[in-house]
């Protein structure tokens, strides 16, 4: 079954067009990369995806139903979450109380009593439980983007959207972060993700999308998609170009 | 001859370790390239050079003396200029008002109308916009300002941050040739570019930087043809 359809979306921003017409399909299950050069549009599609701008033109499908333009906590009560790229942890509350806003605001629209239980759990998953009860704002990077996700997970999402959750990691936190994905996984949830550190979404995505300049230029497997010609293209340069300045 | 030397840098923001340890050489008189994907440590390295961020180890010397404490005007005064990412011009001022900002220097004031006669011929369409408010002119003529302007400054050494960045690839093209032309000058540049293969291709050396440290380095146009470059950009 497919959890999340995205059909011919369009966003402009006055004189920009940030979507042209992007459409894929996303089997329950999946882990699904999503990839592309700077200001390709990889956050302005989650935005669109999880309700935070409404499309210019094309549909999200959900779980079957049509979520096109229904406001985000509308869209996080469905089951569908989301871990930022920037991560702003309230830094006067402590980790487990940061955690349990996801709870309340989630699926299962937790009371506080029940949502701190929730909490524990996602806190677990994620390895910070032992950090529960310090203030968020004491929390290095790694442990934030930790924080991060299990305030999404503590949503109880069907989909999760994670938007560069391995920036800023090292390269053990990056293999850390890469188990407790595909652990989230294993738990049966769906996961949509924008990542930059290539080597770690191409070994864990089971499909990738490639976004450049606001439309999608390829789709498949990771294999397929690192090798093909529009994809090195937008990656690498323009070979048209280069052969004129070699030329000269 | 090296103009530049960057030894064992490490450097990073509020406990975030961005470069671990990156050795760098420029040669005098010659168009280096540093590239790498997003969020590699490419400008954090340039910042690093040019003093506005403070390393946590390793040294930057320039004309053979420490530079590693000195402060950014410091070094801008002695000759390593920045061209930043995102052009960073002032926009309610005129093309020449920006110009003559980056003449600030003593030595660069002494020789501001034959620098801005030769920057008005490296790029004759400023010349025509002189009078505009820079922030009226397009992209490509906005990097060309910001370019210009640190001519202006006389450097010894030129570091240009995403010189393409947000252009359409004919605008690239033409910045790319203004390189050519400032190399023949006998201008040491060191270029951070998104834009890999056409950066490849006017360089004269490059190194490619992966996880805050250097994983590639060798001539330009050798690199150019090494599929591990591609590899080290879509990670298989």
């Amino acid at each position: 079954m497919m959890i999340l359809q995205v059909q011919d979306v369009t966003k402009r921003f006055g004189g920009l067009q940030a979507l042209t017409d992007v459409t894929f399909d996303l089997p329950e299950g999946q882990i699904l990369g999503l990839i592309g050069p700077n200001g390709a549009g990889k956050t302005t599609l989650f935005n669109v995806i999880n309700g935070v701008y409404a499309p210019n033109k094309g549909k999200i499908i959900f779980r079957g139903e049509d979520i096109t333009g229904k406001p985000s906590y509308e869209v996080a009560r469905r089951g569908l979450a989301r871990a930022h790229q920037v991560v702003r942890p309230l830094h006067d509350l402590t980790v487990r109380e940061n955690v349990m806003v996801g709870a309340c605001f989630g699926r299962e629209g937790h009371s506080l009593a029940a949502a701190a239980d929730r909490a524990d759990a996602a806190l677990a998953q994620v390895g910070l439980a032992a950090r529960a009860d310090q203030p968020s704002g004491l929390l290095n990077v790694a442990q934030k983007k930790r924080l991060e996700l299990a305030r999404a997970l503590a949503a109880r999402p069907y989909l999760l959207l994670l938007d560069e959750v391995l920036a800023g990691l090292n390269p053990t936190e990056i293999a850390e972060m890469v188990d407790t994905i595909l652990k989230i996984r294993e738990e049966g949830i769906t996961i949509l993700m924008i990542e930059h550190v290539m080597q770690a979404v191409m070994s864990i995505s089971d499909r990738i999308i490639v976004l450049d300049y606001g439309q999608l230029i390829a789709a498949g497997k990771p294999e397929e998609v690192a090798a093909n010609p529009q994809v090195i293209e937008a990656y690498l340069g323009d070979p048209e170009m280069t052969a004129r300045l070699m030329a000269e | 001859m090296n103009l530049l030397e960057i030894n064992d840098l490490t450097s990073g923001y509020e406990g975030v370790q961005i470069l671990w340890g990156v050795n760098l050489s420029l040669e005098k008189g010659k168009l280096t390239t540093l590239v790498g994907s997003n969020g590699v440590g490419k400008t954090t390295l340039l910042s690093t050079v040019m003093g506005l961020l403070r390393p946590w180890q390793g040294t930057v010397t320039f004309e053979g003396k420490d530079v590693t404490t000195l402060p950014a005007h410091a070094r801008a005064k002695a000759g390593m200029v920045l061209v930043p990412e995102g052009r960073q011009l002032f926009t309610e001022m005129t093309v020449l008002e920006n110009l003559e900002m980056g003449a600030f220097s003593p030595r660069a004031r002494a020789s501001y109308k034959d620098n801005l006669d030769k920057v008005f011929e490296l790029f004759p369409r400023l010349k025509e916009r002189a009078k505009q408010k820079a922030g009226t002119l397009s992209g490509g003529e906005q990097q060309m300002v910001a370019v210009s302007r640190g001519l202006m400054a006389e450097p010894e050494i030129l570091f240009l941050d995403e010189l393409s960045l947000g252009l359409s690839p004919l605008l690239a093209l033409t910045l790319f040739e203004s390189l050519t032309q400032l190399k023949k000058t006998g201008l040491t540049m060191l270029l951070v570019e998104q834009n890999v293969s056409m950066a490849l291709a006017v360089s004269d050396y490059a190194y490619v930087l992966a996880e805050g440290r250097v994983h590639l380095e060798g001539p330009a146009r050798d690199l150019l043809k090494n599929d591990e470059v591609r590899r080290t950009y879509l990670g298989i």
